[in-house]
């Protein structure tokens, strides 16, 4: 039997094939990663069944009101949004019943807050408050709480709290444990 | 002296394109591997808000979207102009969400299902009575992990 040699395929066009499937991609392709402010819910507790909650002093509370024209109170008191987070922070680090030694540049005012671990942030919204300004006030105040555990981790290991390990980014999140509570939006108007 | 005559009818060779196909084939892939197909077509107008501190998002698959915001001009006369749900490809009411993440809860693979987040993508100007109501309508499904989806930047820009 005689071997024919095989005709060689022109491979010419293959070239011209691999662009057209790489300009389809490229017009399908969406290069936006999926971003934004991560929170968790409180499980569902139909009204009537709401356990009775221990009562928490007036001065580890620090309310925050938002209006529907998107305007602040904070602790009974105007404010603009851009003061918000210096405000958060010098609440949270306040301590006031000297037990935080972590605590650096410390108020120490009486009528705020024990320390971080019992201060909790109250936020309310209206329902005709606008999602961007929601967003804007749970931003500054996820800011005021990251800021204060990267200047712990700044202060303890020298290192930026994103390149610390699991543990001692735990132990710093302990020393500052985020409690925003929200209760649910009333027509303050 | 033949040496050097050789050279003087030479033209300037032909450049390769053999290699053509293959750096196309490159570029084709690392398309082909980053790409995220658009899976809906978007109904509402989505001017997401700024912020700072955001987290990236990973495990896609694991990701139910929500998308808020006001009807776009093409579906106006059908929906009006109030702010409405979008889920997947149709509008949708508060009541219908919970069964919504539901099923989509369903879907994911048992043991992932603890890891599952709904990001909430509204728009900026939606109002935060109907943020809550799916909010609440979260909670009562039992699906606790959200995600405020946001842009990255200045959140006090008008």
């Amino acid at each position: 039997m005689a071997k024919r040699a095989l005709p060689e395929i022109n491979a010419g066009s293959m070239a011209d094939i691999a662009f057209l499937l790489l300009i389809f991609f490229l017009v399908t392709t969406t290069m936006d990663v999926d971003s934004g402010i991560t929170r968790k819910l409180p499980p569902w507790t139909p009204p009537e069944e709401m356990p009775d909650t221990p009562p928490v002093k007036k001065k580890n509370i620090f309310t925050v009101l938002v209006n529907s024209s998107n305007q602040l109170l904070v602790e009974e008191d105007y404010m603009d949004i851009r003061d918000l987070r210096d405000a958060t922070k010098q609440f949270l680090n306040n301590n006031g019943d000297g037990s935080c030694t972590y605590c650096q540049g410390a108020a120490k005012s009486i009528a705020s807050s024990d320390n971080p671990q019992k201060a909790i942030v109250s936020l309310q919204n209206d329902r005709g408050t606008s999602y961007k300004m929601y967003i804007a006030v749970q931003n500054e105040l996820a800011a005021a709480y990251n800021e204060l555990r990267e200047e712990l981790a700044q202060r303890r290991y020298g290192k930026t709290f994103d390149d610390l390990s699991v543990e001692e980014q735990n132990e710093i999140k302990d020393a500052y444990p985020q409690v925003i509570s929200e209760a649910e939006p009333v027509s303050l108007g | 002296m033949s040496k050097f005559r050789k050279k003087q009818g030479g033209e300037t060779p032909a450049i390769s394109t053999a290699s053509l196909p293959d750096i196309v084939f490159m570029l084709l892939f690392f398309f082909m591997v980053t790409t995220v197909m658009r899976e809906i077509t978007l109904k509402v107008e989505n001017a997401k808000p700024f912020a700072t501190e955001i987290k990236k998002l990973e495990r896609k698959s694991l990701v139910t979207y929500i998308y808020v915001g006001k009807p776009k001009a093409a579906y106006l006369s059908q929906v009006g102009a109030e702010p409405r749900i979008q889920l997947n490809d149709a509008f949708a009411r508060v009541k219908e969400l919970q069964q919504f993440v539901i099923t989509e809860r369903e879907a994911i693979n048992e043991a992932e299902r603890p890891l599952m987040t709904v990001s909430i993508k509204a728009d900026g100007q939606v109002k935060m009575g109907l943020v809550t109501d799916i909010k609440q309508e979260l909670r009562k499904a039992n699906s606790l992990k959200i995600n405020y989806s946001t842009r990255k930047g200045d959140v006090y820009e008008d």
